[in-house]
């Protein structure tokens, strides 16, 4: 039987298309993949599924019905569940009056009911959740499971899960993966939304493929390779992957010492004693799920946070308590993770906002700004960065995330680092701009400058960091070269299991992830 | 002090409270939806002016109440067309709202200024009434007093412990995801935006018809704006917003109080007091900032449109 | 059935052109609106909006006395701009001109029978610090305990009036003037020089048009004025380059405080010529419209400054030939931010008519960058 049947779904947005004519088919109980590259139009697709989106043509069969979704509680009414990447969970309430808030008044009448619903379904599926405990204590893991548990008191038919494993460790990815089996079982048909290929072909029957939102092809992912999928996901003319050498640096450049912090943020994750450095001309990286700690820690060797001096160190000089301007004069370049509004201002111009870090060099004199300078700046960033933009006075905000981050990466480059924080340096960016920033990293990399990476995505982690360690809960893992660290080892960091383990039982362990690689 | 002068200024200390107790309530749920409005003051100037203009042209000052209350009905239907629809920045449109309102309601009043009319009577409580000093301070107020007492608690109520409460709290939360889940933010926030514009008319009314029985431009006297700091003191909690506006109702009579002890003091230099008040109140939130942070609804004063 | 719905789409960039253009389109609605108003109590819509916004400026007198609106407005303005372009919304310009003028009247009444070139200076100068303190008051109370501005600067603002109150109903108040609640006149060695004999209108202008232009330097070609710029549009880039925020705030806040200071102690010591409770008829409050309208840029607030004194004019001679109350002054400044804020709008939404499809009806769209 099929569950859901998309025909001819298109949906146009001003100056682009998000859907055209896309056909997907999922039947009951099947676990079905929609694989592509960011903006191929995945999520849009899901959107229109759950109802918070209207297609502008084509028809929806649910059940073999023609149906409009009017909304997302039609959707539930229908028994679509959805699990979205970003979730849609509300802090300052508990579990279960979050959960209770997306139920229909009926059945969310008797909140301590409604507990024991939740304490059912989440042991039935194993997926351990407290309904009393306030969504922000909750780690992004158990996150997800409230979103999941949400779905799954309604008598799903259908669940959408949208890149659910990108914020999970390897390990919660395998337990995520076995209630996804359960439920399948049971005959809970599913879509998976993912650019993860390995996943993809451990867990789904089938995959559609979506590319410039239009249908690319389909598989049966277990029947095919990785470089073939690949392949229907970003075309004939990018390159896959790159392989990039190893470096091993020289001395270090950044030292960091026993470093603990607690900032005011009643929501920030306070830092235990955190040491490690980063040398000159190496990049190391760390891993870590969102929320352990990162941002404090980026906070504090940035300058936006500041704490004793002798925590933090440039080149053997203390700066932890110096200002994020006098750190950059020192030599420090930052790319953060949110692009708008953080590393560029949303409204300004990208001349502007190239002033924006480069304001202590020549493009100012004596407070006086220097506007030939200026534009000169951006136009180099533009060009040597091959940014697509209208020109230098287009406003930040109307560039592309791939296009954004490549001029921000640029800017900082550009101003000659000798130590570059990136976080999440292609989160979210089309691949022809993500093998150019990782490029552009190995290419400072090489002329000497200390780069540190901070990402969610292994992947990239293992492609480009020569030493890599785990952030979890504010405690850093142990520092090792990134060759010697196996996939399964990484796992256990980030979940905070810091202790030595034997690499080869691991390797033999090792999940359905264990050969992660190639294109992420 | 005789125990007399004591039960005065207790009575007084209500009745100058209840207007912050009704604007503050009023802009607690809305920003508790997640709206900041900014335009107290011009909703409570509009709802004093046609109150009383309602009251002298009826010549009953219920319809001046229902009046007051729909013109600060209306006042708001404005604000949110702009603030919600329009998604335009709240700190401006609020801000433009109080000036319009000042300017407005000076105009519609021009012609009322000096008139009287016989306002609302104190309505006694039977039997309670009776309790000596207590129930000349409690029980003996006119029933808007008292209309302010059960808004209090059906709002304590409201999000203490129903749906709706946390359908409210959730908008202003997050609106993205209240939407994700099926909450129609625009419903919400334009319902919370009409009961603090209701609200605030209704305290425009009450200065306007039964506390002091007149009209004068920007009677008010800033009242919207205190009652906005307010409900930053209460951390958007009901029943500290009644603790607080009781607090600085005393600090309004603190004429009456030195008077009454004998002290003679310029009325402009007493008059600063409510207005320092507040200061030192916000200085005061400072210090428990984190505190301040945690009740803070997360999406305040963000503008949400729907993609669709 | 096909028709066509209005819909709003966001704009990938904001238009330049709709921010030029929204002011005047605010202004025409505002107008329209007026005739309307107008028309409804009964006057000849075209002849009531004749009087309001034409006949006050038909002679050298009506522009000299818009010219000496504009002065205190314009000072207000400029400084006012400085603060809302880094988001520090402070409404407390009203209380600094205030304190102004009362600071500086206050000196000019202590140095009542001195005579020399100096004294006039020293009043301008202690009348601007006294602004200068004001704000310094709510700068402190922003940067040093985080207690939010608008609230502060407004309750501020009371506190100046219930200052100017005291005095001129108190220490201040003319021993010879019939227990009216106003000081002594000022003397000729207090009082700013006019332009022009026989008419009000005085040098304060010239420092209203410094100021602009300086603040205009400020803003475009300074490191400083970028800085003000990144802060108010986005905290957290701010952070990130290394401005300091806090420095920033107490700059843009003194200064705007000295100059609404400057400008209560000029109309001090120039149209009013003694302290009254009435010195400021709402300047600070008036030059808040006049920030927004004049689109935070020199040129434009200098624009809107006329147009917002001439609806000051407007009231007074409508209230003299039509007999409608003065208080129509702030009726439709009112009218005229609203106006402003909804054609807002257009700056970074553009309004579509699309057919409505079969199957989907459309409401409002909006833009995403339809990411996947």
């Amino acid at each position: 039987m099929k569950r859901i049947e998309l025909k001819e779904i298109t949906k146009r947005y001003p100056g682009c298309v998000a859907n055209q004519s896309v056909e997907l088919s999922v039947s009951a109980g099947e676990i079905h993949a929609l694989l592509g590259e960011n903006g191929a139009g995945k999520s849009t697709l899901m959107k229109i599924i759950y109802g918070v989106v209207k297609p502008d043509e084509g028809e929806m069969l649910w059940e073999n019905q023609s149906i409009e979704v009017k909304g997302p509680a039609h959707a539930r009414e229908l028994g679509i569940g959805m699990v979205f990447q970003h979730f849609s969970l509300f802090e300052t309430l508990t579990v279960a009056e979050n959960i209770a808030l997306s139920l229909p008044k009926a059945e969310a009448k008797s909140l301590d009911a409604l507990k024991k619903r939740i304490s059912d379904v989440s042991k039935r599926y194993g997926m351990q959740l407290d309904p009393n405990r306030y969504v922000h204590t909750l780690s992004i893991g158990e996150q997800q499971r409230v979103e999941i548990v949400r779905c799954l008191l309604q008598d799903v038919k259908l669940l959408i899960l949208d890149e659910p494993t990108s914020v999970l460790t390897p390990q919660e990815v395998e337990t995520l993966f076995k209630t996804l089996h359960q439920l399948s079982d049971e005959g809970c048909s599913i879509l998976f939304i993912s650019h993860k290929l390995d996943e993809v072909r451990a867990l789904c029957d089938n995959a559609t493929i979506l590319r410039g939102g239009k249908v690319s092809g389909h598989c049966i992912p277990k029947d095919t390779t990785t470089d073939e999928i690949a392949r229907l996901m970003v075309g004939d003319d990018t390159p896959l992957s790159e392989d990039y050498k190893k470096a091993t640096g020289g001395e270090p450049y950044l030292t960091i010492t026993n470093l603990s912090y607690k900032s005011e943020d009643p929501f920030a994750t306070p830092l235990k004693d955190i040491s490690f450095d980063v040398k000159a001309g190496e990049i190391l990286g760390i891993a870590g799920v969102a929320g352990n700690g990162q941002e404090e820690l980026l906070n504090l060797i940035s300058g936006e946070e500041t704490t004793t001096a002798s925590c933090v160190k440039f080149a053997k000089k203390a700066v932890a308590n110096l200002t994020p301007e006098k750190r950059r004069i020192l030599g420090l370049g930052f790319v953060p993770e949110e692009r708008l509004g953080r590393g560029a201002v949303p409204d300004m111009s990208l001349e502007e906002n190239a002033l924006l870090t480069g304001y202590q060099g020549e493009l100012t004199n004596k407070g006086w700004i220097n506007t030939t300078k200026v534009k000169a700046f951006a136009k180099q960033i533009i060009e040597q960065f091959n940014v697509k933009t209208a020109g230098s006075l287009a406003q930040a905000k109307s560039l592309s995330g791939g296009n954004l981050q490549k001029y921000i990466i640029g800017r900082e480059i550009l101003q000659n680092p000798k130590l570059l924080v990136c976080s999440h340096p292609t989160w979210g960016v089309d691949i022809g701009a993500a093998i150019l920033i990782r490029h552009a990293l190995i290419e400072l990399r090489d002329q000497g400058a200390a780069i540190l990476v901070v990402s969610e995505d292994i992947d990239e982690l293992y492609a480009i960091s020569d030493r890599v360690c785990a952030i979890c809960d504010g405690e850093l893992s142990p520092v090792a070269p990134t060759n010697e660290v196996t996939i399964n080892q990484l796992g256990k960091w980030m979940a905070g299991d810091f202790s030595p383990s034997d690499t080869h039982s691991d390797t033999a362990s090792a999940g359905p992830l264990a050969n992660v690689g190639g294109l992420s | 002090m005789d125990i007399e002068l004591i039960t005065n200024i207790l009575f007084a200390t209500i009745r100058t409270g209840t207007p912050l107790i009704l604007i503050a309530l009023g802009e607690m749920v809305c920003e508790k939806s997640g709206v900041l409005n900014l335009g107290q003051e011009g909703m409570v100037l509009m709802g004093a002016v046609l109150g009383f203009i309602a009251s002298v042209v009826t010549g009953h000052a219920g319809f001046g109440i229902l009046a007051a209350i729909f013109a600060g009905m209306l006042m708001s239907v404005l604000f949110g067309f702009l603030a919600i629809s329009l998604v335009s920045n709240q700190v401006a449109t609020g801000l433009a709202l109080t000036i319009f309102g000042i300017g407005l309601s000076a105009f519609l009043g021009a012609g009322y200024v000096g008139m009287a009319i016989d306002g609302i009577t104190a309505w006694e409580i039977p039997y309670l009434s009776d309790i000596p000093i207590i129930g000349k301070i409690l029980f003996s107020h006119d029933p808007l007093v008292y209309l302010s007492w059960g808004i209090f608690g059906l709002l304590f109520w409201c999000f203490k412990s129903t749906r709706l409460g946390l359908t409210i709290r959730a908008v202003g939360e997050n609106p993205e995801a209240a939407n994700a889940i099926g909450i129609s933010v625009m419903k919400v926030r334009y319902g919370a935006v009409l009961f603090g514009g209701a609200m605030a008319g209704l305290a425009g009314g009450y200065l306007s018809i039964a506390y002091t029985p007149m009209w004068s431009e920007g009677m008010s006297a800033g009242r919207g704006w205190i009652a906005l700091a307010l409900v930053v003191f209460a951390s958007w909690k009901a029943e500290r917003i009644l603790l607080g506006a009781y607090l600085f109702g005393a600090a309004s009579i603190m004429h009456l109080v030195l008077q009454g002890l004998g002290f003679e003091a310029s009325p402009n230099l007493l008059a600063m007091l409510p207005y320092a008040a507040t200061i030192i109140v916000l200085v005061v939130l400072a210090s428990d900032a984190v505190k301040t942070k945690l009740s803070t609804p997360l999406a305040l004063g963000q503008p949400y449109r729907p993609q669709v | 059935m096909m028709f066509n719905r209005i819909a709003l789409e966001k704009r990938s960039s904001d238009s330049k052109t709709m921010s030029y253009l929204s002011p005047v389109l605010a202004i025409l609605l505002t107008l329209i609106s007026g005739g309307l108003l107008f028309a409804s109590l009964g006057q000849d819509p075209f002849h009531a909006l004749h009087t309001f916004f034409v006949a006050p400026l038909s002679d050298l007198y009506g522009w000299t006395e818009l010219g000496t609106k504009v002065a205190p407005l314009l000072l207000c303005a400029m400084g006012l701009t400085l603060c809302f372009r880094a988001k520090i919304w402070n409404i407390g310009a009203e209380g600094q001109f205030i304190l102004g003028g009362l600071g500086g009247g206050y000196i000019a009444l202590e140095l009542l029978d001195v005579e020399g070139l100096w004294v006039l200076p020293c009043v301008l100068i202690f009348g601007a610090l006294c602004g200068m303190f004001w704000a310094a008051l709510a700068a402190l109370l922003k940067t040093r305990f985080g207690a939010n501005e608008i609230l502060t600067t407004i309750m501020l603002n009371y506190i100046a009036l219930n200052w100017l109150l005291y005095g001129v109903h108190g220490p201040l108040k003319d021993p010879e003037g019939f227990n009216f609640p106003e000081s002594a006149m000022l003397s000729e060695f207090t009082t700013l020089p006019v332009i022009f004999d026989d008419y009000r209108l005085n040098i304060s202008i010239y420092f209203a048009l410094f100021a602009a232009a300086v603040i205009w330097a400020l803003m475009s070609k300074t490191l400083i004025g970028f800085q003000i710029s990144v802060m108010g549009e986005d905290k957290a880039a701010a952070r990130f380059a290394g401005f300091k925020e806090t420095r920033l705030t107490w700059f843009v806040l003194l200064t705007c405080g000295a100059l609404a200071g400057l400008a209560g102690v000029s109309e001090v010591t120039g149209p009013v010529g003694q302290l009254t409770p009435y010195i400021s008829s709402g300047y600070g409050y008036t030059a808040i419209i006049i920030v927004f309208l004049g689109r935070m840029h020199p040129v434009g607030i200098v624009l809107a400054s006329m147009l917002l004194a001439l609806t000051y004019m407007g009231g007074e001679m409508a209230q003299m030939d039509l007999s409608l109350p003065k208080s129509l002054t702030g009726l439709f400044q009112g009218m005229l931010l609203f106006y402003l804020l909804a054609c807002d709008l257009l700056i970074s939404y553009r309004i579509v008519r699309k057919p409505a499809s079969k199957n989907h009806s459309q409401s409002a769209t909006q833009n995403i960058n339809a990411q996947a």
